[in-house]
């Protein structure tokens, strides 16, 4: 086990090259100067080359990329164009956010899709299977920019319930420690904000949730008809088990592998993919962050970026592929 | 036979419901099992004899399946009005059953210990050593070497016969008054067959309990029973001692299936088989099931559906077929 593992993070490194080099090439194919988007439309050629030459953008590209690269190695992710702050101090916050973000979506997809799952296979061709599986349909299908404008229209709009946007209360602004405003609340012992900041969540959590739940609903549900068809389930029931533990712990343990591997890819896809999210609700989080930096042309803010989105996201299935072997005996990592 | 039967079930009637109707698959049959009497039930596949078991379990899937009518008497306690709570608190404690395929009847992600110490957990109370304790003591029981490492063990990581060991230990670790063993050895190779049916009749024994052996195995009967019932198409055909059934068989069917195993003595060319195949379940309106394959089929077979007839004027052997009209019907 510990020497998959350490062969699976020495294969991170293969990965990571080759997608920073993509990541390399493709934003500078984008048209746009950065020194010309710096210093605006009015500015002399002259001012706009001594900029670019010091930014070093005027070196042939594999200087460039290996400057960048053994930066990189130093753990330096390079420095910010428009803020000209080093990214590594500038990225946590952003990156705060979006995991704050991602995790509470994950949760909510996790609880409502698995159990919708269960309890779809359980009483199957039921109505609440019926119910549950168009309501997945729908959930996959829904455009989450409308999703989100909806529910902003309808609870904080007309119903007044919810925030329509950010991540905590203008008038009274969180003091960040870990820049995880749910943990940064209770450690300062500050509930109101705590409240505060947690029904800023609900929306776009809500929002980000959705198609991971319905798609973890129907993986659910398929994986556990099969499972509940098998042979140890007429046992556990021959022996008198209650029906509840039939489910939940013969079947579910036996159903998980196809769910988690799902979770797995959602979770890391949650975490690039919240931009349209992020945009909707005004969340200062990685999304925005590399959004902005591409209108701003900001090289190694991009590069970078994605850089550390595609680390959490191998990180995140590696995790999940030991877990297989947690869970079943038979999987063994050699 | 005065003593009151362990099992008694009467007239029982399973079908199951699709979109083109119903079809029985169990029609109106009945047995007794007395204490401490192990009953055979033989068939070709597709017969019933599952959903039989699966009836007196009330483990039918269900939709589709369906206990139409008749009553399932365990100890006297009519099940096929009983709740699924009181069917839980009977499943696995008064009744038990071991299934056809050891492979593949032990969940593969828990260890054996935690799958038969949750056995014990759920008709038992007592502390998890206790329970713990119960549970290697049912392993040594059926004959496992090192029962405390197996204990920790995976069931991929034993083999066949020791699975159905382990089901045998988990079935019996309640103490149940009745075991219903679905095709118990038919998986396995011919020496584990013997091992596990050495097994089981010795538990029977020192156990007292009562078996339902489902079989289509003539030899593992004729080992193993006293009393046999044979199933075609849903129904009972013939009922009799073990003795009766393979000295004196009355069922055309019964004496073309003792006709198909193979006998040393009298080496054959071919073996012999029962021409034709089951009827499809539903597919017989009326008259004898078996007449489509029998070779003594007249008009009234199959214009009738024959009752059971006393055999031979044994009190214990009924046949199911009109060449036995003579003497007064059963049923």
């Amino acid at each position: 086990m510990v020497s998959y593992t350490v062969r699976r993070l020495l294969s991170l490194i293969p990965v990571l090259l080759g997608l920073s080099l993509i990541v390399f090439f493709m934003i500078r194919a984008i048209p746009g100067d950065p020194a010309q988007i710096i210093l605006g439309q009015l500015a002399t050629k002259e001012a706009v080359a001594e900029l670019t030459a010091q930014l070093g953008l005027d070196q042939p590209w594999y200087i460039q990329y290996f400057t960048y690269l053994s930066g990189l190695f130093t753990g330096d992710l390079g420095e910010s164009i428009k803020t000209k702050t080093a990214i590594s101090e500038e990225i946590w916050p952003y990156l705060a956010a979006t995991l704050e973000l991602s995790f509470c979506a994950i949760v909510i997809a996790i609880f409502f899709g698995v159990n919708a799952g269960i309890i779809s296979a359980w009483y199957q061709n039921s109505w609440f299977d019926y119910i549950a599986m168009v309501l997945a349909l729908i959930g996959v299908s829904m455009p989450i920019f409308w999703l989100g404008l909806m529910e902003q229209w309808i609870f904080a709009i007309n119903l007044d319930w919810l925030p329509t946007s950010g991540r905590e209360e203008v008038r009274d602004p969180v003091s960040a420690i870990t820049n995880i405003y749910l943990i940064d609340t209770l450690i300062q012992g500050r509930f109101d904000q705590f409240i505060e900041v947690s029904k800023h969540l609900i929306l776009p959590s809500v929002a980000l949730a959705t198609i991971p739940m319905a798609i973890i609903a129907r993986i659910t549900r398929s994986s556990m008809l099969e499972v509940m068809r098998s042979d140890f389930i007429r046992t556990a029931r021959a022996k008198g088990l209650r029906m509840f533990w039939v489910v939940y712990k013969h079947s579910l343990k036996n159903a998980v592998i196809p769910v988690l591997t799902v979770i797995g890819l959602q979770t890391g896809l949650l975490l690039g993919g919240a931009i349209l999210t992020e945009t909707i609700f005004s969340w200062p989080g990685m999304g925005r962050y590399i959004y902005d930096a591409i209108g701003a042309r900001d090289y190694p803010v991009i590069q970078s970026g994605i850089l550390v989105i595609a680390f959490i996201f191998v990180m995140i299935n590696l995790f999940v592929d030991l877990l297989y072997a947690a869970i079943d005996p038979r999987i063994k990592y050699n | 036979m005065t003593q009151s039967p362990v099992l008694d079930v009467k007239n029982l009637k399973t079908s199951f419901f699709s979109n083109d109707g119903e079809v029985p698959a169990v029609d109106d049959i009945s047995f007794s099992v007395n204490k401490g009497e192990i009953l055979g039930i033989v068939g070709e596949s597709g017969c019933g004899k599952s959903v039989t078991s699966l009836s007196v379990m009330k483990l039918i899937p269900q939709p589709p399946g369906k206990i139409v009518s008749g009553e399932i008497l365990l100890n006297g306690e009519n099940l096929v009005h009983a709740s699924e709570k009181r069917m839980r608190q009977i499943r696995g404690n008064e009744m038990a059953m071991i299934f056809q395929e050891p492979m593949t009847s032990l969940n593969p992600l828990f260890k054996i210990g935690d799958q038969l110490i949750e056995a014990i957990k759920i008709h038992n109370k007592g502390h998890k050593k206790v329970l713990a304790a119960k549970a290697v003591e049912m392993l040594k029981l059926v004959g496992l070497p090192r029962a405390e490492s197996i204990m920790g063990e995976y069931p991929h990581q034993l083999s066949g016969g020791m699975r159905q060991r382990v089901m045998i230990a988990m079935a019996l670790s309640c103490g149940p008054k009745l075991l219903i063993a679905d095709e118990p050895t038919t998986a396995l190779d011919v020496t584990i067959q013997a091992q596990i049916l050495d097994l089981m009749k010795s538990l029977n024994k020192s156990l007292d309990t009562s078996i339902v052996m489902i079989t289509h195995d003539l030899g593992v009967v004729a080992e193993m029973c006293q009393r046999v019932i044979v199933m075609y198409a849903g129904k009972v055909v013939e009922e009799a001692s073990v003795y009766d059934i393979f000295k004196n068989p009355k069922h055309p069917y019964t004496i073309g299936l003792l006709q198909s195993v193979p006998d040393i003595r009298n080496k054959q060319e071919r073996l012999y088989s029962i021409p034709g195949n089951v009827p499809k379940p539903g597919s017989v309106v009326s008259g004898c099931r078996f007449a489509a394959r029998c070779v003594h089929v007249h008009s009234r077979c199959l214009a009738e559906d024959p009752p059971l007839y006393h055999a031979g004027g044994n009190e214990s052997h009924t046949v199911r077929c009109f060449l036995h009209d003579s003497k007064e019907a059963v049923s």
